[in-house]
């Protein structure tokens, strides 16, 4: 008894010895931090949608994005490039969480704002959170002449609003996949039969193929009966090509429009038709605000 | 069974006294700073933990790279994701010895230059690393523990690509500046 209760004594001593030997480390215990999820998409947008990313604080992000003509132009054409759609933005960090930003699109001259705020972020370790979540608010004002200046025109039928929640999660360093149920407000529709209010989901994902390439889609499901029968999902593909300070998106979409109301419920494209989109999104960063 | 006890306590107490031997922090700082032509980058860490045990003269540093804090958040985010690849290496670690520790005196105010040699863990590589420190030990018996020395990028299998050649040196200036604590059971 006596033998067997100083041998278990003498392991647990060697053992404690032992550790403390090995990993001078160990002494400290492991503190527990929370490690917030980075970088589940290269910058902002995925392509058109926008990505669960926020610009971060005091960081300027100048978007230049074009959409040429459709591809089934032909070598006319030269299969879309002899036509480009335009739209110049400037996004900015105000805190790591909350992105505003403004922009001019070509396509029916419209400005555009928008404001996301990141409210949850995906996270490791002491607090352990699953998804990320953000909120979208946007608004566009078309400034194209009106069709018939002889009728009644109001400055409110050129305004379009989007809400969106956008909730997503970086599953690995090489997937991120995002879903986003969206409402996109317009006050002025074309016909009777269209809503005004437009209920849609937006499904987008990245796989990372290097460190500095990914490819990257998205797809947006427009509820049914909806919109007018020339009206389809926007599905889009490209790639981010990461080099230091710019990432530029090259992709292939059948959405010409730039903005939410545009791409969500005014897609016309139909790729088995051909009606494709070469594109891309250039975005610059600009530290403005140094951190401290 | 009276001896039995007797030696364990004795062990037990022997042991609490190696303890005392040991200094710690959990705030070490670290920075480093990259002097290339088109850029300097400069970035800082003060959540270094590190032990040291005056017993053996071993002493161990462990920094956590996600934690390093640059002037421009997409610096942070590069160097996290293309450089350090830190999801997958998330620490850089230190263990070695202080080869001349006999000369220290941890009673008496002073400034102790000392070797540290050992192995350096970065990016998943490691290699041995020998740098000059000081050990300083102020009126109050606080002691601090001062470095700088270089790391060259391509030992730990850090690329740089042609494009950014000239943003980023080859070789890294680091230096770190722990102020310790002495160890005690619970600290």
């Amino acid at each position: 008894m006596k033998n067997c209760i100083f041998t278990v004594l003498a392991l647990l001593f060697c053992t404690h010895w032992a550790a403390a030997q090995d990993d001078l480390l160990s002494l400290l215990g492991e503190e527990e931090r929370t490690e917030y999820v980075t970088a589940s998409f290269k910058t902002n947008r995925v392509i058109n949608l926008h990505s669960l990313e926020s610009t971060s604080k005091g960081v300027l992000d100048l978007k230049i994005s074009h959409r040429f003509g459709f591809l089934s132009g032909g070598a006319y054409e030269l299969f879309g490039l002899d036509n480009a759609m335009i739209r110049i933005g400037f996004d900015y960090g105000i805190t790591d969480q909350l992105t505003v930003g403004i922009g001019r699109s070509s396509f029916e001259k419209t400005f555009d704002g928008f404001a996301k705020y990141k409210f949850l972020r995906q996270s490791t370790g002491k607090r352990n959170v699953p998804i990320s979540l953000a909120l979208l608010g946007t608004t566009a004002i078309k400034s194209q002449r009106w069709q018939d200046p002889n009728r009644e025109n109001y400055f409110s039928s050129r305004l379009y609003y989007t809400v969106q929640l956008i909730a997503g999660r970086k599953f690995s360093e090489g997937l991120s996949l995002q879903v986003s149920p969206t409402l996109v407000h317009r006050n002025l529709v074309a016909t009777q039969a269209e809503a005004n209010d437009v209920y849609a989901l937006g499904f987008a994902g990245r796989v990372k193929l290097t460190k500095r390439l990914a490819i990257n889609a998205e797809y947006i499901y427009v509820l049914p009966d909806q919109l007018g029968p020339d009206y389809l999902n926007s599905f889009s593909i490209g790639f981010d090509i990461e080099t230091g300070g710019h990432v530029f998106q090259l992709h292939f979409t059948n959405s010409t429009s730039m903005i939410e109301k545009g791409y969500i419920a005014e897609t016309v494209g139909d790729w088995l038709d051909g009606d494709i989109h070469f594109g891309f999104n250039v975005s610059r960063v600009f530290t403005v605000a140094k951190k401290k | 069974m009276k001896n039995v006890f007797l030696a364990v306590a004795l062990i037990a107490f022997a042991a609490t006294g190696l303890q005392a031997q040991k200094y710690f922090t959990r705030e070490g700082s670290i920075s480093f700073f990259s002097d290339a032509p088109l850029e300097k980058i400069e970035a800082h860490n003060g959540q270094a933990t590190s032990v040291i045990d005056f017993e053996s003269g071993k002493m161990e540093i462990a920094v956590l790279i996600k934690a390093f804090q640059f002037e421009k958040a997409l610096m942070e985010e590069h160097f996290n994701e293309n450089y350090m690849e830190s999801s997958k290496y998330p620490k850089a670690l230190f263990k070695g010895q202080i080869a001349d520790l006999k000369g220290v005196d941890l009673e008496k105010e002073g400034t102790y230059p000392v070797k540290v040699i050992g192995s350096m863990t970065i990016h998943g590589v490691t290699n041995e690393l020998e740098v000059p420190a000081e050990l300083t030990i102020d009126k109050e018996g606080v002691l601090t523990g001062n470095t700088n020395f270089e790391l060259v990028l391509a030992d730990y299998e850090i690329a740089i690509p042609s494009v950014v050649k000239d943003n980023i040196a080859k070789t890294v200036k680091v230096t770190a500046n722990f102020n310790f604590q002495e160890f005690k059971k619970g600290s």
